[in-house]
């Protein structure tokens, strides 16, 4: 389904990226840095307005002509951002919802572990596992 | 107007419903007016079908001239050519006229219409008064016509017929009739909307449902439904308008999908066919007609559809000043077009994509500069800004694709694929012809040269990174700056690119992100070896080199280029200083010894380890690390402080962030520096208060601007870099460092004394020196330089006086080499002599405390001093030695005069004292030695005790005299004594005679021995005696040549005895024996047994009114024991006579109080000191004090009330015999104890036998 997933620190550094191997990886990085611009905009956007209960999902955060980038974050400002090839029109929104929730689950069960010093970048093999499979569902 | 009729239908947004008016043209003319103009003025209600929400709508009408023609022939779909409402005008007021014409013409209308099946119609009577006076005379009623009109013609359907009254006239009358024309037309139109578009509706579903089937077309059906947008942008509603496209779009774009997924329709084929035309959206006309015809037609190309749908929706959205959607949409419909191109496998020109992009990018923001004003814009920005950077994306791959990126210009071949490009644009729209800054003319003129294209690149990069940077999107301006740069590069500008890059660069680096790091650096690295900035391109070089990110090959590369330009040979000004971070890691120091305080002159070591970054190993001509040196006072012994106080000693870990990848450490701040504190007072080095201080509280506290994140040591671009010169370091020559972590192994320089701090470490291969500018934590190392130290200790504790003693001398040799020849003088005491022993070695050993050499000692020992001559000893060598000393233990109260030592110091007499710690004395004996490395003399002080206390007392019956010595063992080993003696040194005639019978005495620790000697004189017996009391002691097991003496002076005085008393208790009268209860006589006699000495005489004699010389004497009973009652006087005064014999008795009443043996009462005899005595002069021999176990006599008075009288009668007696002598003070007569073996109380501890009182207390029992 997605192309290119990746976890950003609250400080914007990559805790985790990993993107389909076929593709040139140091695009997506690009990329994905260049989507955390329209995350900050969006979160500051929330924060202007009374939300209470914030909405984690943050949608389409841009299109180009090839990707689709969309973004989550978390209360503690950890970002989520996958990155759809444009051309996968079959997938809904509430698709990517579903997939931004099963990453944070698998992030929060990450963060649990005892041995993992937050801020660290994510070496896990379950959530390696969780986001392959959010990449391999198209192939 | 009626005049348009015959024209086609302009679709513009002049449309209006159509509306037919038929029958009297003249009276619609005359009232057209004033109905155009207030149909539209009240709103009205339009209720919808389906569940939409009812609107409120303004009706307005185009009132057309009916014709037959305009009816809608069967099929004809259209919507915007359909009248809506057929009205029929009539002023007829006569049943006549009426009925001769006006009937008939409204039969043929009605006609006309039910064959067309129209039912919308309405018939308007006018009714005027001037028409009513006219027809006066055949007076119809005037309801009679519209009557008859609606019996004709409203079958039911009566308000088909409306009246209108004097409409042109201003009565109230009038205007109510127009009112309720007009709501009638209102509502008839809505109905007839109602009707005829849910027909449409109906219809239009029901073409869609169809769309499964083969003949289907999707441009027909698509004309269909925009009719109905067209009507319902014609009502101003461009909200449903806009749902018409939008459904339609979105039916298209299904369509699309479907092909994508296998799903094709044949109607599809039309848009797959090559795209010929790229000239991009026109949104400057309302309606594009000729894409709609192409539509109609079926020969649109997808473009074609795309875009005039999107113009369609464009136009829509600014009617509902929506602009920003707008912009939106565009970047949607753009990025769609071209995946759907993509998806339908259209054959494209390649690069007309770009030019149809870009144009229409261009196209979109123009219309929306068109439609807002410049504050707008600018607030909107983010709206348009990537339509912005998407344009400029497109010019730059145009510019790529036709060869006006490179240095050189574009090929042949560029220029025709260039021509073939600009033919795809086909000519410009007339609209923009006139306009200079067209997409058209922009994107044509963009391709014609080189310079140009440059000029609109530049324009449009700057344009969207100042956007981007206006509303703070930074990440993206630098990307587009990245792109920017990528351009310059291409052009052969590395210096601006740089510009670009490094800003990147910054970012990224700030943000950790690794990936984007290395491949802008390598970008970088590019451009400076283009510009020949030699050192930062080596300084990038070295990051990439370590860089992990990049290919082994990639980084031999990077490591080759430094290792190149260090192998060329040049002058000094060449030489490239570099920051090391990027080479090489400093990761771990270790001192060895690992206190990394050493005395001068020892060998330090430093390890070093370096983790090397370099892809493959490096050869080192130096690796040095420069040294400052603070001349420091410190402490003798190494102090640890600083870096060193890790967990593991002389281990100092150096933390560093990985230049290259990873988080920036940034992210955690810096790490607490915590120090421990401690605050002693300057006086006793008591602890005052201890506390933990952080270090670096200014790095710590230090406020964290999110806009510039604070440098880390993965530097954008390396920092200047200091050489300090020092003028010591450490170092090595000739390393090859591997990669990974090399053990570099230093030897400190440790000459002077002082505080040594590593500050910076170099590494030079050829050329190129790599510098860590400071070493941090900072590393430290002590010298010390140390005296010479001679402690002198007990071997064992305590040192015993009196016996040989073992005390360790030990030498700290510090600074100084013991040459062959030096020797301690140790300046000899009588106190404590040094015993010469034969065997005496000395021991040295190295500061770690090895032995080293062990060698014999010489001391030869002079009249005064003692010198000990030292074998050689190297500096911070440790020498020690034993010698046996002994400490003489002081006798008694004799007194030395002060000596003087040889060296001209008065001599301490050893004093003793009584230790709080032990029961035994202590002496502290003082050495002083002269030392070969000093001119002064060095003091030592030990500390003796001696094991012996003694205490003598004199012991008397009647005149003989008997001296008893105490010797208490008070030290814890067990002794001997053997030849206890005692002598007199003054008197030889006198003889002191042994009673002790043994030779040899056992001393067991915390016993006594008791000697006893009876004194015997021949002439006299002086009343001063000078004895000494010695004895031989060893420590018990020990051979008889161990034997010490010991000596103990005392010296008794008033030995003599003056006095005896005897008291004698007489029974009463008549008894054998005292009864208790029964008083009895007590007699003392006391009796002077001595002619009074000549000191005595002068000192307590006085002379008695009769001449006779007496001593008054007091006598006291006083019985401690409560066994006798003293009745009457206790104590009295008696005067003796001075002379020998002379006997005083005195008789004094006592009862006994109890039965049995009792012992006498005690009685004292004290010296009276009459008032005229000199008082205070004499004083009181301290021979007896200093006896402190004997026994004086009881000073304290018992009987209290005696001592009183005794005051009083003596106070009274001063009083009165004397006033002249006030002068002396204190005139008091005083009582003066006699010293012991003065007065030999014959009496002590006699006793009588006391019998009970009489048996009165036995009871008779009889038994009867």
């Amino acid at each position: 389904m997605a192309v290119c997933i990746a976890v950003i620190a609250k400080e914007n550094y990559p805790l985790y990226i990993r993107s389909v191997p076929t593709q040139n990886e140091l695009k997506f990085h690009y990329t994905v840095h260049t989507s955390l611009d329209v995350v900050e905009e969006k979160i500051s956007a929330v924060g202007k307005s009374l939300g209470d209960q914030r909405e984690l999902y943050l949608g389409l955060l841009y299109p180009t002509e090839d990707y689709k980038v969309y973004g989550y974050v978390t209360n503690s400002k950890v970002k989520f951002v996958i990155v759809v090839d444009s051309s996968n029109t079959s997938l809904r929104d509430n698709e990517i919802r579903s997939m931004f929730r099963k990453l944070h689950n698998s992030f929060t069960d990450v963060m649990c572990n005892p041995f993992h010093n937050p801020g660290d970048p994510i070496q896990s093999k379950a959530f390696d596992g969780i986001v392959s499979g959010m990449m391999v569902q198209t192939g | 107007m009626e005049c348009q009729e015959e024209k086609p239908i302009i679709y513009t947004m002049e449309n209006k419903p159509i509306v037919t008016c038929a029958g009297d043209q003249s009276l619609f003319t005359s009232l057209y007016t004033s109905l155009a103009q207030q149909l539209p003025r009240e709103p009205m209600e339009w209720r919808r079908t389906y569940g939409r929400a009812p609107k409120m709508i303004h009706l307005e009408a185009n009132f057309v001239q009916f014709k037959e023609e305009l009816l809608p022939k069967e099929g004809n779909k259209a919507l915007l050519t359909f009248p809506f409402l057929h009205i029929y005008w009539t002023d007829c007021c006569d049943t006549e006229v009426y009925k001769g014409s006006v009937k008939e013409d409204m039969m043929r209308w009605q006609n006309s219409l039910r064959a067309h099946g129209s039912a919308d119609w309405v018939i308007i009577v006018v009714e005027t008064n001037d028409n009513k006076k006219k027809n006066k005379t055949n007076i119809l009623p005037r309801s009679s016509i519209v009557d008859k009109i609606r019996s004709d013609f409203c079958n039911k359907q009566n308000d088909r017929c409306v009246v209108l009254s004097d409409p042109l006239k201003d009565s109230s009358r009038s205007q109510e009739s127009w009112n309720s024309l007009l709501l009638k037309l209102r509502t008839l139109l809505l109905m007839s909307f109602t009707k005829n578009l849910g027909r449409f509706e109906d219809d239009m579903r029901t073409l869609r449902e169809k769309r499964t089937q083969p003949g289907w077309s999707f441009c027909e059906y698509f004309m269909v439904q925009e009719e109905l947008a067209f009507v319902f942008e014609m009502l101003q509603q461009f909200e449903d308008a806009l749902v018409q496209y939008d459904e339609l779009d979105a039916l298209f774009t299904q369509y699309v999908l479907n092909f994508g997924a296998g799903d094709t329709a044949n109607w599809l084929g039309s848009f797959c066919a090559p795209v010929r035309n790229w000239s991009g959206l026109l949104l400057r006309r309302p309606i594009d007609m000729e894409k709609r015809d192409g539509i109609q037609r079926g020969e649109a190309s997808l473009l074609d559809l795309r875009s005039y749908l999107f113009s369609r929706q464009c136009t829509l959205l600014i009617f509902l000043q929506r602009p920003w959607e707008v912009t939106q949409r565009a970047l949607e419909l753009l990025h769609n077009c071209v995946q759907e191109l993509r998806l339908l496998e259209v054959s494209v020109l390649e690069g007309a994509l770009d030019c149809w992009v870009f144009l229409s990018c261009l196209e979109v923001l123009h219309r929306i500069e068109g439609c807002c004003d410049q504050a707008q814009l600018a607030a909107n920005c983010s709206h348009t800004v990537g339509l912005w950077a998407y344009a400029t994306d497109k010019l730059k791959s145009l510019g790529e694709l036709c060869g006006l990126v490179s240095e050189k210009g574009p090929t042949s071949e560029d220029l025709n694929r260039t021509v073939d490009l600009l033919a795809g644009l086909g000519d410009e729209r007339p609209e923009t012809v006139n306009s200079l800054q067209s997409p058209y003319k922009k994107l044509k003129e963009a391709l014609s040269s080189v310079e140009a294209f440059e000029r609109h690149y530049l324009e449009l990069s700057h344009a969207a990174m100042e956007m981007y940077r206006a509303i703070s999107r930074l990440r993206s301006a630098r990307l587009v700056g990245k792109s920017l740069a990528e351009f310059y590069m291409r052009k052969g500008d590395p210096e601006r690119a740089e510009t670009f890059l490094q800003e990147a660069l910054k970012s990224y680096v700030s943000e950790g992100w690794s990936l984007p790091v290395t491949h802008t650096r390598k970008q970088i690295a590019e451009c400076q070896k283009l510009l020949s900035r030699t050192e930062d391109y080596l300084q990038t070089s070295a990051l990439l080199a370590g860089d992990v990110n990049l290919t082994t090959e990639e980084r031999k590369h990077f490591c080759q280029e430094i290792l190149t330009f260090a192998g060329k040979s040049g002058d000094q000004s060449q030489k490239v200083t570099l920051s090391m971070g990027v080479f090489t890691q400093l990761t771990r120091l270790q001192f060895r010894p690992a206190t990394a305080s050493v005395h001068s002159g020892a060998v330090l070591q430093v390890e070093l380890t370096l983790r090397c970054l370099m892809p493959v190993s490096v050869r080192i001509q130096q690796l040095a690390a420069s040294i400052h040196f603070d001349l420091e006072r410190g402490g003798t012994n190494g102090r640890s402080k600083g870096a060193q106080r890790q967990t593991n000693p002389g281990i100092v870990e150096f933390h560093q962030a990985n230049p290259s990848a990873g988080p920036p450490s940034s992210s955690a701040g810096p790490s607490l520096e915590l120090d421990e504190i401690q605050d002693r007072s300057p006086s006793d080095n008591s602890l005052n208060s201890t506390g933990v201080v952080c270090k670096n509280t200014h790095l710590v506290m230090r406020r964290h601007d999110s806009n510039s994140p604070p440098d880390t040591p993965n530097c954008v671009s390396p920092p200047a870099v200091a050489m300090k010169e020092g003028a010591q370091m450490l170092q090595v020559q000739d390393v090859t460092l591997e990669p990974g972590n090399n053990s570099i192994v230093f030897t400190a320089p440790s000459g002077q004394p002082g505080t040594y701090t590593l500050r910076q470490l170099f590494a030079t291969v050829g050329q190129v020196q790599f510098v860590l500018p400071h070493i941090y934590p900072s590393v430290q190392y002590e010298v010390y330089s140390q005296e010479p130290q001679l402690t002198v200790e007990p071997l064992s504790e305590p040192l015993l006086a009196g016996l040989p003693q073992m005390v360790k001398f030990t030498l700290l040799t510090g600074h100084y080499a013991v040459k062959k020849g030096d020797a301690l003088q140790l300046s000899n005491t009588d106190t404590m002599p040094i015993l010469p022993s034969t065997n005496c070695s000395a021991r040295i050993s190295n500061p770690a405390a090895e032995l080293v050499a062990e060698s014999s000692l010489s001391i030869q020992s002079s009249e005064k001093v003692t010198s000990i001559s030292l074998p050689p000893t190297p500096p911070y060598h440790t020498l020690e030695f034993q010698l046996e000393v002994l400490c003489v233990i002081p006798s008694g109260t004799e007194r030395p005069a002060n000596e003087r030592l040889t060296n001209g110091e008065v001599r301490h007499r050893p004093r003793s004292y009584s230790h709080p710690d032990t029961p035994m004395t202590a002496i502290d004996q003082r050495m002083s030695i002269d030392c070969p490395w000093s001119i002064y003399s060095t003091l030592l002080a030990l500390t003796f005790y001696i094991p012996f206390k003694t205490k003598h007392s004199l012991l008397s019956a009647g005149n003989r005299k008997y001296i008893q010595v105490c010797v208490q063992n008070v030290s814890d080993l067990n002794f001997t004594l053997a030849e206890v003696k005692l002598a007199e040194k003054q008197y030889a005639s006198l003889e002191l005679q042994s009673l002790n019978t043994k030779t040899q005495q056992l001393l067991c620790s915390k016993h006594s021995v008791f000697c006893l000697w009876e004194v015997r004189w021949k002439d006299d017996l002086p009343s001063c005696l000078q004895c000494v009391f010695s004895a031989d002691f060893s420590p018990v097991n020990q051979d008889v040549s161990a034997f010490k003496p010991f000596h103990y002076q005392f010296q008794l005085e008033r030995v003599t005895t003056l006095y005896s008393v005897q008291a004698e208790i007489l029974p009463p009268a008549g008894e054998q024996h005292c009864r208790s209860g029964f008083l009895c006589g007590l007699e003392v006699s006391i009796t002077r047994l001595t002619e009074p000495a000549e000191g005595e005489v002068a000192e307590d004699s006085k002379t008695d009114s009769d001449g006779l010389k007496t001593t008054k004497l007091m006598y006291e009973v006083a019985d401690s024991s409560s066994n006798w009652a003293v009745c009457g006087k206790s104590s009295g005064m008696v005067s003796m006579p001075m002379a020998a014999s002379a006997t005083h008795k005195v008789q004094i009443e006592v009862m006994p109080l109890f039965a049995g043996h009792l012992p006498f009462p005690k009685i004292k005899v004290l010296k009276y000191l009459p008032h005229t005595a000199a008082v205070a002069i004499q004083p009181d021999p301290d021979s007896c004090v200093e006896n402190d176990s004997l026994s004086l006599l009881d000073k304290t008075l018992d009987d209290q009330a005696d001592t009183a009288s005794i005051r009083s009668r003596g106070s009274v007696h001063s009083v009165g015999s004397s006033g002249d002598q006030q002068q002396k003070g204190v005139a008091m007569p005083r009582l003066e104890p006699f010293s012991p073996g003065q007065v030999f109380n014959h009496s002590h501890t006699r006793q009588v036998l006391v019998l009970p009182a009489t048996d009165d207390h036995i009871m008779e029992v009889n038994a009867t």
